[in-house]
């Protein structure tokens, strides 16, 4: 009922996209075809060279329906360890994305509880912490891989720890909100009965910031993302979602720049859904209700 | 000011709390408050002592000074003959707030279970004192229910369980029936008096309301505001059971006209 309510502004969204999308296709696309028809030096009907135009091998704007066959021609007709196959770049990424998720999800727990429970902390490390996300990651992924490589570390690590460094700043700046959401009440309860500090952060803290914890994972595993397919760039384009896109640029490849793109997106609304899961289970659960 | 009941002969049941010349003041950005002057009170065991007074006369103060959640500026105050930082560590009292406060991930057992499970109960021992708690507020069957399922006046009496569910002699309430409607505040002063004849418990109660104030209390504490102090002290003649409809009676009247006449003389100074 309201599923299918939903339903149908989405649709026509799309809908709308898509109409859009191959008109820009013709209109970008159309120059090409003009070039070719004058050096030719033939007529070309306007309906042929408008066909044309979505037909390119090369496009300066691929149309819906090329990239939908490029994904399907290298997911479903690939075997998966082959290195053309779109699920195999796409499973370096997420094992990349997955595991600097994990390390960033951690680091950023351990400074939100540092930065709590100490004003020395909270006083020195935060703007730290907001400074590290001033810094282009493209400018700062290179060096990452290239001093990483020097010390003798390859392929997944480097790539997990610049998405480490996108993905902990999001779980800081919620967690510290959510282990600072106890209100003053709540705070002097725990007082009057002379809870210990470790009993106010387990019975008190820790589940109040819960619901934030959630929210800011969603984020975090989005830049999580980002951050690997940035990673993959500067590796001089082996393997990896970001690869794809970088060797796509090098040869104009524009539809599999796309694909690649779409397969990401795919991936990040994939994570995002699956925490957004795991959260609405937990907080149901722990009976946060409604 | 100096009431003749403060001065407490060795027969009488001991006191509970005693302040002496006790002051606090808030240090402001606009200038200091003096939310708390000279005051001088005794609380005996057994007394069910009411604080009345207009906003800012510095009784949520005075409640939090004996719950070591605020520090006097000067003068003396016991607890249990106990500084209030020792009597906190000893767990002397509970301490109910004017909102529920219930913790949304927990359930009404949950909850009442938390102070327990931090002062290190048994197991067996806390769920025998979540049923007799949950008996005493009346609230028996709803332990397994989230707060959210709950209405207010049940939230509440939830949060009063909660306070009992240790073994503090002392009940501080702040003003807990505040944001509840007449009928079901009526039904919750029946049955806070009827909880505090059979627990025997000492309650320091904040109220707003006159007619709640004298229906509850052995003693009226009358205050006014800039700066907080005591302005009449009230030991009701009223006996001890009283039925809802004693509201009516003379005597309740007579003390009810008192307080007034104590409020108004509290303002006359501003
Ligand atoms: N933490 C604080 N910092 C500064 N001033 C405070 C603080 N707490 C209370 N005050 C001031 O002290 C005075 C007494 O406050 P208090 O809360 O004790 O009044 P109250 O009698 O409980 O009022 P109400 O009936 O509105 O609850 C007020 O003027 C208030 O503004
Ligand atoms: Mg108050």
């Amino acid at each position: 009922m309201s599923w299918t309510r939903s339903l149908l502004p989405i649709l026509t969204v799309v809908a709308a996209i898509v109409a859009v999308w191959y008109l820009s296709a013709v209109a970008l696309n159309m120059p090409w075809e003009r070039d070719q028809a004058a050096r030719a030096g033939t007529e070309v009907a306007f309906l042929d060279r408008v066909a044309g135009t979505l037909a390119q091998d090369r496009p300066v704007l691929p149309a819906p329906h090329q990239v939908v066959a490029e994904i399907w021609k290298t997911t479903a007709e690939q075997k998966i360890t082959s290195k053309r196959s779109l699920v195999y770049h796409g499973w370096i990424t997420l094992s990349a994305t997955l595991l600097g998720f994990v390390f960033g999800t951690a680091l950023g727990m351990l400074l939100a509880v540092g930065i709590v429970h100490s004003r020395a902390m909270d006083l020195s490390i935060m703007p730290w912490v907001i400074a590290s996300q001033t810094i282009p990651i493209l400018a700062l992924a290179p060096m990452i891989i290239v001093v990483l490589n020097a010390v003798g570390l390859k392929g997944l690590i480097p790539k997990a720890l610049i998405s480490t460094y996108l993905s902990f700043f999001p779980v800081v700046v919620g967690m510290v909100k959510g282990l600072r959401s106890p209100d003053r009440i709540q705070l002097d309860l725990m007082r009057t009965w002379s809870a210990s500090g470790t009993q106010t952060f387990w019975k008190l803290r820790w589940p109040a910031s819960t619901p934030y914890l959630f929210a800011s994972l969603k984020i975090a595993a989005a830049a999580s993302l980002v951050g690997a397919i940035v990673g993959e760039m500067p590796t001089g384009a082996v393997a990896g979602l970001g690869a794809r896109l970088l060797a796509g640029s090098y040869y104009g490849q524009t539809i599999q720049i796309w694909a690649a793109l779409f397969a990401a997106a795919a991936l990040a609304a994939a994570l995002v859904a699956l925490i957004g899961l795991a959260g609405r289970v937990t907080l149901t659960r722990m009976g946060f209700g409604r | 000011m100096s009431q003749a009941a403060d001065a407490t002969p060795a027969a009488a049941p001991r006191s509970v709390i005693e302040a002496r010349d006790l002051c606090l003041t808030f240090a402001t950005n606009d200038g200091p408050v003096h939310a708390l002057s000279d005051v001088d009170l005794t609380i005996r065991q057994g007394d069910f002592v009411s604080f009345i007074g207009p906003s800012g006369c510095g009784k949520t103060t005075f409640l939090r000074v004996i719950a070591d959640l605020e520090r006097p500026t000067s003068g003396t105050i016991t607890v249990n003959g106990m500084t209030p930082e020792e009597a906190r560590r000893a767990r002397a009292y509970g301490y109910v707030f004017q909102a529920a406060a219930l913790y949304p991930w927990r359930t009404i057992a949950g909850n009442i279970r938390l102070p327990i499970e931090i002062m290190g109960f048994s197991k067996p021992e806390q769920e025998k004192r979540i049923d007799r708690v949950l008996r005493l507020v009346e609230l028996d069957g709803f332990g397994k229910k989230y707060p959210w399922q709950l209405s207010g006046g049940m939230q509440q009496r939830a949060s009063i369980a909660r306070a009992l569910a240790f073994d503090a002699d002392l009940l501080l309430m702040d003003e807990p029936f505040g944001a509840l409607d007449e009928i079901v505040r009526d039904h919750l002063n029946e049955q806070l008096l009827k909880l505090w004849r059979t627990t025997g418990k000492t309650i320091g109660f904040v109220t707003h309301s006159i007619p709640e104030a004298v229906y509850l209390s052995t003693r009226i504490v009358v205050m006014s505001p800039r700066p907080g102090r005591i302005v009449d002290v009230i030991e009701s003649p009223l006996p001890l059971e009283r039925p809802l409809d004693i509201r009516e009676s003379p005597e309740f009247l007579a003390v009810a006209h008192r307080v007034r006449e104590g409020l108004r003389a509290g303002h006359s100074y501003d």
